[in-house]
């Protein structure tokens, strides 16, 4: 393995650690809002750190550029539907939690 | 032998997780919850496709099984709940019906029989088939594209292409007729944030459509999952509120509907003419029409799927007030 073949193994786990911190949150946190938190950590950052893995092990520039796409996209994807669902909620008149 | 091992706990994690899935989804009372099960059994059928190494299939299956089927269902379901508000019984009664029990036993057994007897003869098939794949390796020259899936779809058994737009048609021929939806009562105004991702999206998704089609000559594409990509567009312009104006509403979109199956239907009878076979193709020319047929196929399909996200809606609101 070479060091490229490391640096890729530790960002895929980094990433997959921020997965399973997303989906623990999703099942134990109180409230939608708070769940829509965790959530959007796992789709951006941990999605992030996976595409960067999968980056550095590309053969060609063209697989790069769409790997980032994809990131960017499920970013915006990501970040609009939390808000709209957010939106829906608050609408609905559900109360965030306070302790 | 590592990698073999990792491979078969995934395809089994999948398998027990599409059975999960569906068994949730069926099972569930909560309508919403239940299609919310069904599009994410649709996004793991795709991965199912991609390890079962059918690229083509995962990228139909997500895009039109998970995507478009899901808003289709979405919309449904809001339909349903406001003729339920409006107090209306027999959708409600429709909702709650349950079977009596020694029906659903007998079901049960008759399915599980069925479900074993398919086992067995997929377990007693021989590990390799080559199938008819050899056939299409060998004519692959003459088919104008280098995609097999792509070559078998729309040249070597065109017909059921063919006959697939003419069920998308009939799909949304039978919507129409049905007709007396309840027209939309909400007109408030879609949030911004929805207004700006779409505005950011269209362009791209129309260009990954163009892609798509483009790209199925010689890879995974084709038609198909350009023209849903397309109406997922259509979708999201529906959704902020960008109806069709009547006018385009009326003929422009009816040709647009039969553009496809018209072309298809066209190519068919000249072939037979020229030809003397249903769809059989020129090979030097079979390239540009496939393409050609692909194209007017997408925008059709397209057009239809955004059309059956839409429903009799725009239909009845025109007729009745």
């Amino acid at each position: 393995m070479t060091l490229i073949d490391y640096l890729t193994v530790v960002l895929l786990l980094a990433g997959a650690i921020f997965f399973f911190a997303g989906t623990v949150g999703l099942l134990r946190f109180p409230d939608v809002y708070t769940r829509l938190h965790a959530l959007t950590k796992a789709d951006n950052v941990g999605l992030g750190l996976m595409v960067v893995a999968l980056a550095i092990q590309a053969e060609s520039w063209a697989a790069v550029g769409k790997l980032l796409l994809i990131w960017l996209l499920v970013m915006l994807a990501g970040a609009s539907v939390a808000h709209l669902v957010a939106r829906g909620a608050l609408r609905r008149g559900i109360r965030p939690w306070k302790q | 032998m590592e990698t073999v091992m990792v491979a078969w706990m995934f395809d089994s994690l999948l398998g027990l997780g599409l059975l999960w899935l569906a068994w949730q989804s069926l099972a569930c009372s909560d309508l919403f919850k239940a299609i919310v099960l069904f599009i994410a059994f649709g996004l793991l059928m795709a991965l199912a496709w991609v390890r079962l190494e059918a690229p083509d299939v995962a990228l139909a299956e997500a895009a039109i099984g998970a995507g478009l089927t899901g808003a289709l269902l979405m919309v449904a379901l809001a339909q349903l709940q406001s003729i339920e508000t409006n107090g209306d019984a027999a959708v409600a009664t429709v909702k709650k019906g349950h079977c009596i029990r020694p029906l659903q036993w007998l079901l049960l057994i008759a399915l599980s029989l069925m479900a074993t007897g398919l086992g067995y003869v997929i377990i007693s098939f021989p590990a390799h088939v080559p199938g008819l794949s050899t056939a299409v390796a060998t004519h692959l020259e003459a088919s104008g594209v280098s995609n097999p899936v792509t070559a078998v779809l729309l040249n070597f058994r065109g017909y059921d292409t063919l006959l697939e737009l003419v069920v998308l048609l009939l799909a949304l021929l039978g919507v129409w007729s049905l007709g007396g939806t309840v027209p939309q009562q909400t007109t408030t105004p879609a949030p911004l944030v929805l207004e700006a991702l779409t505005r950011l999206l269209v362009p791209m998704l129309i260009l990954t459509a163009a892609y798509l089609l483009w790209v199925g000559a010689h890879a995974p594409g084709g038609a198909f999952q350009a023209g849903s990509v397309l109406a997922a567009a259509g979708v999201l312009l529906l959704l902020i509120g960008r109806h069709p104006r009547a006018a385009l509403m009326a003929l422009p979109l009816r040709l647009i509907l039969v553009l496809g199956p018209a072309t298809f239907v066209a190519m068919a009878v000249v072939t037979m003419l020229i030809e003397g076979a249903l769809l059989k193709f020129p090979p030097e020319h079979a390239g540009k029409l496939i393409l050609l047929l692909e194209t007017t196929a997408m925008l059709s399909i397209g057009a239809t799927l955004a059309a059956l996200f839409l429903g009799g809606r725009r239909h009845t609101d025109k007729e009745h007030s």
